[in-house]
């Protein structure tokens, strides 16, 4: 008799396509027989929870990198005291050692599910983990045999268990609980498991040794799947590789044009913790860090350490290459409680960016000498926004000159500026900026005085217009007169559709959204500068 | 040590920069590194604590320490001061995470 088809939907964990038999991960039921002694119950839990700290350090050692991290992480709570002496407090009250290490860990357990970050309670699967290990020593319960190449479906699959299966030959992972935070979800995306966790409870009745297909991507499992599901999951699953992997290719190749032009490409960061997910080999260097991200936050002002930190971090990510960080920008439409100044008229022509900064030297200078430190550590260029006029730039000069002789740093970092202000665009010869980055987005906004956010007059603000491209090419011109670098870090430059008019200014660095590299570089490629645009 | 005074208790705070938090990896590290010393070390989410134990990945789990929050550090001993700092240059470095 043919079993109908059945799917289940439930949250991406790893992408990709799994197809194999039905394998369903039962909890261990075997009983242990208590041997009726305080004394040899506490005896055999210590001696298990040692073993398993035995057992878990072997394979760490066996399996290295982030896994080996996640095991020695269980290997550190094991052997903490505290939950053993509660354990034992527990044997000493009369309970068996299986049921006081299961009462200690669902206790302990139960704390992480009650947390509010789903980073933390995706950890309970650790101690689940735990809690199973200690439980299979004492009941001398070696565990059953996974096979490779299966789907597994499970209420929860510990990260321990995870790697003792043979994932080479294929298989998926189908959870009715879990998280995409989980260990064993970075486990199976770093080894390209298609994963799909939160099923809900499935029904028991699912046939054993059934077909079942596991579609990461969607977070789909489909059991018994028709021909056509099958062949509409292979589709799907093959276009989405072959886009992904010409995506990555381009990103990761050097961008030249048709004719051959090298063009440098940057990245723009809003927040280093996004920075976690991209390879710094998709670019030449981080063009703008909006240090904006360290004054979002409740409490009072970010202090130097904690601003050192963060841009020691992409400084560490960028592995040498150049990172330039710009100075706060707050003001016109990014306020900041108790920084900003409410109630000016026009806030876009207000005191922003280097004028708020210039007003405040007591949170300028602590931002600079975060700034400075950090430079220590590697390529970094300090930028300043909203200049309009010289006299900014060179105050700002003297107040960093001061602060490497105050704290003895080795060089003085790079100081430039942005050039968003038609002003700084038509005299951008008259700074003594070390390099120049066009902030396309105000810049477009002052040359044609339209805001986006404003309905009516949004379509006027574009960067595209020739009297925002003159102005690009002429502060283009002026750097390249005075030997300094000049990019542009404005949404343009993460506009495929605005990469020709671009490059034709002269342009040959520009700073994106991490997301726009891919894109933009196969633009790049495109383009050829020895035919007329 | 011919010092008779009491031991020394060094006190400082940092905010955890990490993105997701003093979780399972920092834990770790926080505890090995804190257990290099001799000094009692303990940290709290409040200047005027419950104080935890530095030393104790369980206890440190507990605490449940998201991005974001400040971290006060204690050390009493006779390492005290070297103690305190490496904590402090420890939680600024995001606990050794990339």
């Amino acid at each position: 008799m043919k079993v109908p088809e059945r799917q289940f939907i439930g949250r991406a964990a790893a992408p990709g396509l799994a197809e194999g038999r039905l394998f369903r991960l039962r909890e261990a039921d075997r009983q242990r027989v208590p041997t009726g002694s305080r004394l040899d119950e506490a005896d055999a839990l210590l001696d298990a929870v040692q073993e398993a700290a035995r057992e878990l350090t072997a394979l760490a050692a066996a399996t290295g990198g982030d896994a080996a991290d996640m095991l020695n992480f269980q290997v550190a709570m094991l052997e903490d005291p505290n939950l053993l002496e509660q354990a034992l407090e527990l044997v000493n009250h009369g309970l068996p050692a299986d049921q006081a290490w299961q009462a200690t860990m669902d206790a302990e357990i139960s704390g992480y599910e009650q947390g509010e970050d789903e980073y933390f309670r995706a950890r309970a699967s650790d101690l689940a983990d735990m809690r199973a290990r200690v439980l299979a020593v004492l009941n001398g319960d070696r565990g059953e045999h996974l096979p490779g190449g299966a789907v597994l479906v499970a209420d929860d699959l510990p990260p321990s268990r995870f790697l003792t299966i043979d994932w080479a030959g294929g298989g998926g992972v189908a959870l009715a609980g879990g998280s995409p935070s989980s260990h064993v979800a970075m486990l199976a995306r770093a080894r390209g498991v298609p994963m799909v966790v939160g099923l809900g409870t499935l029904p028991s009745d699912l046939p054993a040794d059934a077909t079942a297909m596991v579609d990461g991507g969607s977070g789909t499992l489909v059991i018994e799947p028709t021909d056509t599901t099958r062949a509409a999951l292979r589709q799907r699953a093959g276009a989405h590789r072959e886009r992904r992997a010409a995506t990555e290719r381009s990103a990761m190749q050097p961008a030249r044009t048709a004719d051959g032009t090298p063009i440098r490409v940057l990245v723009n960061v809003s927040d280093p913790r996004e920075l976690d997910r991209i390879d710094p080999a998709i670019c030449d260097g981080i063009g703008l860090t909006r240090s904006e991200f360290l004054f979002h936050g409740k409490g009072p002002l970010p202090d130097e350490e904690v601003q050192f930190a963060a841009y020691a971090r992409i400084v560490r990510w960028a592995a040498g290459r150049p990172v330039v960080l710009r100075t706060l920008d707050a003001g016109g439409d990014k306020p900041i409680a108790g920084l900003t100044i409410h109630g000016e008229s026009n806030p876009f022509l207000g005191t922003r960016g280097i004028r708020l900064s210039l007003a405040r030297p007591d949170i300028f200078r602590v931002q600079l000498r975060a700034m400075v430190r950090a430079a220590e550590l590697g390529d970094v260029r300090i930028m300043l926004p909203m200049v309009a006029v010289p006299a900014e730039l060179d105050a700002a000069r003297a107040l960093l000159t001061e602060i490497v002789r105050e704290l003895g740093a080795n060089a003085t970092p790079k100081l430039g500026m942005m050039v968003e202000v038609p002003a700084a665009a038509l005299r951008a010869a008259d700074f003594t900026a070390d390099f120049y980055s066009i902030g396309s987005n105000d810049l477009a906004q002052y040359t044609l005085a339209a805001a986006r956010d404003i309905a009516a007059v949004a379509h006027l603000n574009d960067a595209a217009n020739p009297a925002v491209l003159d102005l690009i090419a002429h502060t283009v011109a002026a750097g390249a007169a005075r030997g300094v670098e000049v990019s542009l870090c404005g949404d343009a430059a993460g506009d495929p559709g605005l990469t020709d008019a671009l490059l034709r200014t002269c342009l040959r660095t520009l700073s994106m959204a991490p997301a726009a590299v891919a894109e933009v570089k196969q633009a790049i490629a495109a383009v050829d500068l020895r035919a007329s645009a | 040590m011919n010092d008779a005074g009491p031991p020394a208790t060094r006190t400082g705070s940092i905010v955890v920069p990490n993105a997701a938090g003093l979780h399972a990896r920092p834990a770790v590290k926080l505890t090995q590194t804190a257990k290099g010393f001799s000094s009692r070390i303990e940290f709290a989410l409040a200047p005027d604590g419950p104080w935890i134990d530095a030393k104790s990945p369980v206890k440190v789990m507990r605490a449940k320490a998201a991005k974001g929050v400040t971290l006060h550090f204690r050390a009493t001993g006779a390492d005290a001061d070297a103690a305190l700092s490496a904590m402090l240059e420890l939680a600024a470095s995001g606990f050794g995470e990339e």
